[in-house]
């Protein structure tokens, strides 16, 4: 956003503010779904996130050379994440667990409904998300597109909100631009958007609808060139981004010479 | 010194670089306290570069390829009417559990065409009339006929049996140091274990797999499922066994089998196949697969020492054992190792 700054367009720099945290990125990676560590580690480099989410079930933090080895080398903040949790019970065990293991507060919040659509449950959600504030982690939810499940997640006290924008791993893009507006309204927190990538364009049209980051995994792991993928995710939230602040231009019925004809 | 060669690990790998060494006139040694007891005996044996072939993975696929054309004359050689291998070549048949599935599979199909590799298409009823006990929900599936399958424990056992006849000898000792063995040359094919006795980056992969047992001819070919995006395979015996896996975990080297592992590869394997919830269940195990940062194994000298690394050869370990015997024999008897072996040199990963 360099550019940006220098035409005079923006206030300072640009960065991602999350619970007082400042980023220089505003792509967030996940970690399922590679086919291999190297491969990962190539995907990471090119979206030049700073902040990844890893699935503390199935992983031992102590482990040598697992994927948290990898985002230590590189830099990465982990954010650990609670995925696989049914209840809100499972959730708290493993978002402890995870700040023991990682020494970090930070935890998204993702309570699952069902296997078939991995949706998250609203009711589990909030629960876990009222008890992990009150127990001092920064909690980030994964929630679906709901403005007003979005609204009482920050009234909760959460740090950001995390709606998705189709089911995971799914691909199919954001289903409901118009909640994710409404959400970004009225969001006093920043809004991520959360689930259903499959390319870059979703990821601009993310960022162009106010969102103020992506968080994707899937739509870059398992595409067939994950590394370069990842580059056109990255370029493609700094281009969304820049739209979004540059203020589109109203929707026309007929068309309007660009060059003035008076 | 006492021997040519000491092979560190007795597992497929080592057992089968040992065999081939001493085939080539080698003086050789294998060194393992528990000498199978390794990944070998959690394996499953699929042979199956074609089925689990995967984007970014071409030189894995390559390396696969020529170590299953290893195969038929390696199985010949070793199979005999005492240790039999339960050596199968039917192919793999892989099928998709819904709609989804189906297009992940479609999408797999034309990746393996562009690679030139034989797979056929098939309708759910096709898949139904080769493999009847499928579920009826089947939406489709693949024919991968060159895909084969083994025992890998019976391959340990009829390994063991021929190295005894070629008088090498097992020492039943853990290797402390690589360092201190006193030979020509030292093999580190010591699978997940390899990373604590070089500088070699292999770490332990955890993997939950259960042995089914029923009726002879439950199935006729390796059958893999694709449920809602994971994998589930079974693999069967001549002997009625069936073989259902595999989870994939980061645990360290944690072997607990858990009620999570187990009852998730239940649930896939009965959606593809639901009979299975009539047989016995009668072995749950968790080994654990020498993983690498690029999936690729690790064959050839470590750079600064005078081992020779047989290692990290990940799920692929009793498909590569062929191809890695014959290249680190390759490089013991002073030879080229091979175009298709530069790929797993293990200066590949030097600082």
């Amino acid at each position: 956003m360099d550019d940006l700054n220098g035409a005079g367009g923006l206030p300072g720099a640009d960065e991602l503010v999350i619970a007082g945290e400042r980023f220089g990125s505003r792509l967030i990676m996940g970690t399922g779904g590679a086919p291999s560590l190297d491969v990962l580690d190539r995907a990471l480099a090119e979206s030049r996130t700073e902040l990844t989410t890893v699935a503390m079930r199935r992983l031992d933090p102590e482990a040598p050379g697992s994927v948290l080895d990898l985002l230590r080398r590189r830099g990465i903040k982990v954010l650990p994440n609670t995925a696989g949790c049914y209840t809100a019970g499972e959730a708290l065990l493993t978002a402890r667990l995870a700040r023991e293991a990682l020494e970090t507060p930070w935890v998204k919040l993702e309570v699952i409904a069902d296997e078939r659509t991995l949706l998250p449950d609203p009711v589990e959600t909030l629960d876990a998300a009222e008890k992990l504030v009150a127990d001092g982690f920064v909690v980030l939810p994964y929630i679906g597109d709901d403005p007003i499940l979005a609204r009482r997640m920050e009234q909760a006290g959460c740090a950001a909100v995390m709606p998705l924008g189709a089911p995971i791993g799914s691909g199919l893009g954001i289903r409901n631009p118009h909640n994710i507006e409404l959400i970004v309204e009225s969001a006093g927190v920043p809004v991520i958007l959360d689930a259903g990538l499959g390319t870059a364009s979703d990821a601009a049209l993310a960022m162009e609808l106010g969102c103020d980051a992506v968080l994707l995994a899937s739509a870059v792991t398992r595409a067939q060139n994950p590394a370069l993928m990842a580059a056109a995710m990255r370029d493609a939230v700094v281009a969304g981004r820049a739209a979004r602040l540059a203020g589109r231009i109203p929707r026309l019925r007929h068309a309007q010479a660009s060059s003035p004809s008076r | 010194m006492t021997h040519d060669v000491i092979v560190v690990g007795g597992g497929i790998i080592g057992l089968s670089v040992a065999w081939r060494a001493a085939a080539a006139g080698l003086s050789v040694a294998v060194m393992d306290a528990h000498t199978g007891g390794g990944a070998s005996h959690a394996a499953a044996g699929m042979l199956a570069p074609v089925s689990e072939v995967t984007y970014t993975e071409e030189p894995l696929l390559r390396i696969g390829l020529a170590s299953l054309d290893l195969w038929g004359e390696f199985a010949a050689e070793l199979d005999d009417p005492a240790t039999p291998l339960d050596f199968g070549t039917s192919g793999t048949l892989e099928v998709a559990a819904s709609a989804d599935d189906l297009a992940v599979l479609d999408d797999l199909a034309r990746f393996q065409d562009k690679l030139g590799l034989p797979v056929e298409r098939l309708t759910g009823r096709e898949c139904r009339r080769l493999e009847p006990m499928l579920a009826p929900g089947i939406t489709g599936g693949l024919l991968c006929a060159r895909d084969a399958w083994v025992d890998p424990r019976r391959v340990v056992t009829a390994l063991r049996v021929r190295l005894r006849r070629l008088g090498v000898p097992l020492i039943e000792e853990r290797a402390e140091r690589v360092e201190d063995i006193d030979a020509g040359a030292v093999v580190l094919a010591a699978g997940s274990w390899s990373g604590g006795l070089a500088a070699l980056p292999v770490r332990p992969v955890k993997g939950q797999i259960l042995r089914l047992r029923g009726p002879k001819g439950f199935l006729g070919r390796t059958v893999r499922g694709l449920v809602r995006g994971s994998h589930a395979y079974l693999v069967p015996r001549g002997d009625g066994e069936l073989v259902l896996g595999a989870t994939q975990e980061e645990m360290g080297f944690d072997t607990t089998v858990t009620a999570g592992g187990v009852w998730e590869l239940l649930r896939d394997a009965r959606e593809v196949v639901p009979g299975i919830t009539e047989l016995e269940l009668a072995e749950t195990y968790a080994g654990l697969r020498p993983g690498t940062p690029d999936n690729l194994p690790l064959i050839g000298p470590v750079p600064g020492t005078r081992v020779i690394a047989a290692t990290g050869h990940g799920r692929n370990g009793v498909l590569l054992a062929p191809f890695t015997a014959e290249t680190v024999v390759r490089t013991l008897t002073g030879g080229e190792p091979g175009e298709l072996a530069a790929a797993c040199d293990p200066g590949r990963f030097a600082p």
